[in-house]
């Protein structure tokens, strides 16, 4: 009977049956579902260790430097699994986002080696990268004696493979064959719609299907909702505005920020197409944002759907995930929707932020915390998050195939499985990657701003500003 | 006899040492001190002299005054330039008026005044970014109390920090209700230390109570109204948390004071160079002023002990 058991469990590790039909074929043998799902949890940790000598460096210790978000919590929540498997001691120190990059930024310029591995968005490593902050994980991740045998990095999802890694050029193609893997995917999120339901139905509209049927359908649930408005984006004075909604809805139609020829950058920001999608955009706000935009950033646009101030957003789609959920007055009520801003576009191409894990360059103890890094990051883990907890959206395709997780998430978020496996394919970062990203794209952010307040028309702002690029990136020697 | 000769000759030389070297160890606390101060200064105009970005390693190098020379075809300098004086200049100056006029009510030393004195303080007792946070929730369009009361005095579409009309107005409302107590509890403390012989006269003459408080009260108070003055001014060209925490210093480029600036070189575009050079301007700014008001108050010093 024990041979019989430990064989499904085997099966099930390899992929060779699903988790329903191993927990049918264990019901047969009498095991509960807890016991089944221990079970599994020991399965998986021996198949990790499998001809993997995981437990080398037993007895260092780790410091990690970590935001406080739901990635982080499930990677707390199943940090024993990682310690009794490695023998490997972590701690880390957990700082709140408003001041996380500033304290990363901080520790890293100062050369200390106090956190061996932190947290990180992909554009950041387009600074870290250059300064000489961080380390290349292909090092790693392609020396068959540092990385465990199943750890499929194949399995990460491409464009979040391809988007985390650069060659340090700029202007250079993310995943380039010379790129270097400055980080290593560990959650992401693509943009997309999400909707409250009960409001969609009361004024009799359907999720909008490209830029002009936004425009409307954001101006008609304004008008029609008498109270909540009808489209939540972010607008305060950061880069963080531009790289949600808007840059996916811009990106769709082909636009581009820079062009490079020559390996000089240009800002393409005012081509007549980019104008004329800033000029929707701008009509969209002016119509049917939030009153106070300019101070919106992710935080306000999902608390509004959540608390029924708003009608959709157009932002992360795990945001308008957890407004689903937890306290808010709006659960249960929202929807989820594809969007691809382009009526002529095959598909929609939401940029991405991917959160992610780095390895500090100043850092004394690399081998163990490539340990650390690729059982954060491993498929195991991946799924533990998945299943159990709020560990969405998964960066691997072997998860998003998981029933289990599937069918949790089909239960209580319609249409978010489908907005997600639609837009998967063309989810990748489509900025072009350069050293002044973080000055530009605010100064992007800034005009936007004067020209939704009517301060700049849309067609001499974007003029002006690429001008001012054009010489910021001169200055810079990237011109 | 020798022996106590050969002992008193080392220790007379010991003593003239240790009398010599007292001065010097005296002051090498404060030596310290200042090391401790003027190494980051120092530093930050070595690296205001450096193209320096964080991210850019390999264009690292001397341009000496490149980085000022910059400032001067830059509208964004200017433009920083010009809020940081405007905002600092309107937040002094109301705060000024409020203060003077509040101590001015509080002036007789009674219980209830004693009693609204502290109660005024509690705004200053709180951080300038809670401050902002809590402001920034009060006018909330959405449910925000202000923007409920101007509602109902006939501006429902009222956006506080997100308009580039009312941003400056937003920001300087915060500034005040944060540091007007500052204001009022300093010209308080002199107003009630001021000698009440004039006054007496003053009364018994039956002068005016314009002509007191312009020709008697308001001359006697200067010190302490340059002294709250400079401490607010400084304090107020340097102010980030609150704009910081409002605003971002948005929208668009409507309240990029000079620290918000530098901050955001520095953190968000790692440009080390140019961040430390802003920050060497206002230096130099908050430097010329205090030069200003404290020889200013020197001169009105002179003036009282000449009088005295």
């Amino acid at each position: 009977m024990y041979d019989k058991e430990k064989g499904l469990f085997e099966a099930f590790v390899a992929g060779k049956m699903s988790r329903r039909e191993l927990l049918r074929a264990t019901g047969k043998l009498g095991l509960s579902a807890s016991a089944a799902g221990m079970l599994i949890s020991s399965a998986q940790t021996k198949a990790m260790a499998a001809d993997f000598d995981w437990m080398k460096y037993k007895g260092t210790k780790l410091k990690l430097l970590l935001n406080k978000h739901p990635y982080a919590d499930a990677m707390i929540a199943n940090i024993e699994t990682f310690k009794s498997m490695t023998g490997i001691d972590v701690a880390w120190d957990i700082f709140p986002e408003d001041v996380y990059f500033d304290k990363v930024t901080a520790a890293l310029s100062s050369g200390s080696g106090e956190y061996d591995a932190f947290m990180t968005g992909a554009y950041m490593t387009w600074t870290y990268g250059p300064a000489g902050w961080i380390d290349d994980l292909n090092e790693y991740i392609k020396d068959p004696a540092k990385t465990n045998p199943t750890y499929n990095w194949e399995d990460v999802l491409p464009g979040l493979r391809a988007s985390t890694s650069w060659n340090g050029v700029p202007g250079g193609e993310l995943g380039s064959a010379d790129a270097k893997q400055w980080c290593t995917p560990w959650g992401y999120e693509l943009n997309n719609i999400s909707y409250n339901k009960v409001m969609f139905d009361k004024v009799g509209v359907q999720p909008p299907k490209n830029i002009d049927e936004m425009v409307a359908t954001a101006a008609k649930l304004t008008k029609d909702l008498g109270g909540p408005y009808g489209i939540g984006v972010r607008g305060s004075r950061s880069w963080a505005s531009i790289h949600p909604g808007f840059l996916s809805g811009y990106a769709n139609f082909g636009e581009k920020d820079f062009s490079v020829t020559d390996g000089k950058l240009k800002a393409a920001m005012n081509s007549a197409g980019s104008k004329d999608f800033h000029k929707k955009w701008v009509q969209m706000i002016q119509e049917s944002g939030p009153k106070d935009w300019a101070n919106y950033t992710w935080y306000q646009v999902g608390t509004d759907l959540g608390a029924g101030a708003s009608a959709m957003i157009f932002d992360a789609d795990i945001l308008g995930y957890f407004m689903n959920g937890g306290d808010n007055k709006e659960k249960g009520n929202l929807g989820y929707a594809p969007f691809a801003a382009n009526p002529a576009a095959a598909a929609p191409t939401p940029n991405v932020w991917i959160w992610s894990l780095a390895m500090a360059s100043a850092g004394k103890q690399k081998d163990a915390t490539w340990y650390f890094l690729q059982w954060a990051t491993s498929v195991e883990h991946d799924l533990f998050g998945a299943r159990k907890m709020d560990f969405v959206n998964p960066v691997r395709a072997s998860v998003w195939k998981d029933e289990e997780f599937r069918a949790r998430i089909d239960k209580s978020y319609t249409g978010y499985l489908h907005q997600h496996d639609v837009s998967a394919p063309g989810a990748k970062i489509y900025f072009t990657a350069q050293p002044l990203f973080f000055d530009l794209t605010t100064l992007w952010s800034e005009n936007l701003q004067k020209m939704v307040a009517k301060e700049i028309p849309v067609d001499e702002g974007l003029d002006k500003m690429a001008a001012e690029m054009d010489q910021k990136l001169v200055e810079a020697g990237l011109g | 006899m020798a022996t106590g000769t050969a002992k008193t000759a080392p220790a007379v030389k010991q003593s003239r040492l240790a009398r010599k070297a007292l001065p010097y160890l005296l002051s090498l606390p404060a030596l310290l001190m200042c090391i401790g101060i003027l190494i980051p200064f120092f530093t930050a105009v070595y690296y205001s002299l450096l193209r320096y970005r964080l991210n850019l390693p390999a264009m690292k190098g001397f341009i000496w005054f490149q980085n000022y020379i910059n400032f001067f075809s830059d509208p964004k300098f200017w433009n920083t330039l010009k809020i940081s004086l405007v905002y600092a200049g309107l937040t002094v100056i109301v705060e000024l008026v409020l203060g003077l006029m509040i101590a001015l009510l509080l002036q007789r030393r009674t219980r209830f005044n004693n009693f609204v004195s502290i109660l005024l303080l509690l705004p200053l007792m709180t951080a300038p970014a809670l401050a902002a946070l809590m402001w920034k929730l009060m006018t909330n369009p959405n449910f925000g109390i202000l923007s409920y009361l101007v509602s109902l005095l006939g501006f429902p579409d009222m956006k506080w920090g997100s308009d580039p009309a009312t941003a400056l107005f937003t920001v300087t409302l915060v500034d005040v209700w944060v540091y007007t107590p500052f204001m009022m509890i300093l010209l308080l403390a002199g107003l009630r230390s001021l000698p009440p012989a004039p006054f007496e006269a003053a009364a018994l003459d039956g002068v005016p109570r314009s002509f007191v408080f312009f020709r008697i009260t308001l001359p006697m108070l200067m010190p302490y109204i340059l002294t709250a003055t400079l401490f607010r001014l400084l304090d107020s060209i340097q102010q980030f948390d609150i704009i910081y925490a409002m605003t971002q210093g948005g929208p668009g480029d409507k309240l990029l004071v000079f620290q918000v600036q530098a901050y955001l070189d520095f953190f968000q575009a790692t440009n080390v160079g140019r961040s430390a050079a802003l920050m060497i301007i206002l230096w130099a700014i908050t430097y010329a002023l205090s030069n200003v008001f404290i020889k200013q108050w020197l001169k009105l010093r002179e003036r009282a002990h000449g009088v005295a």
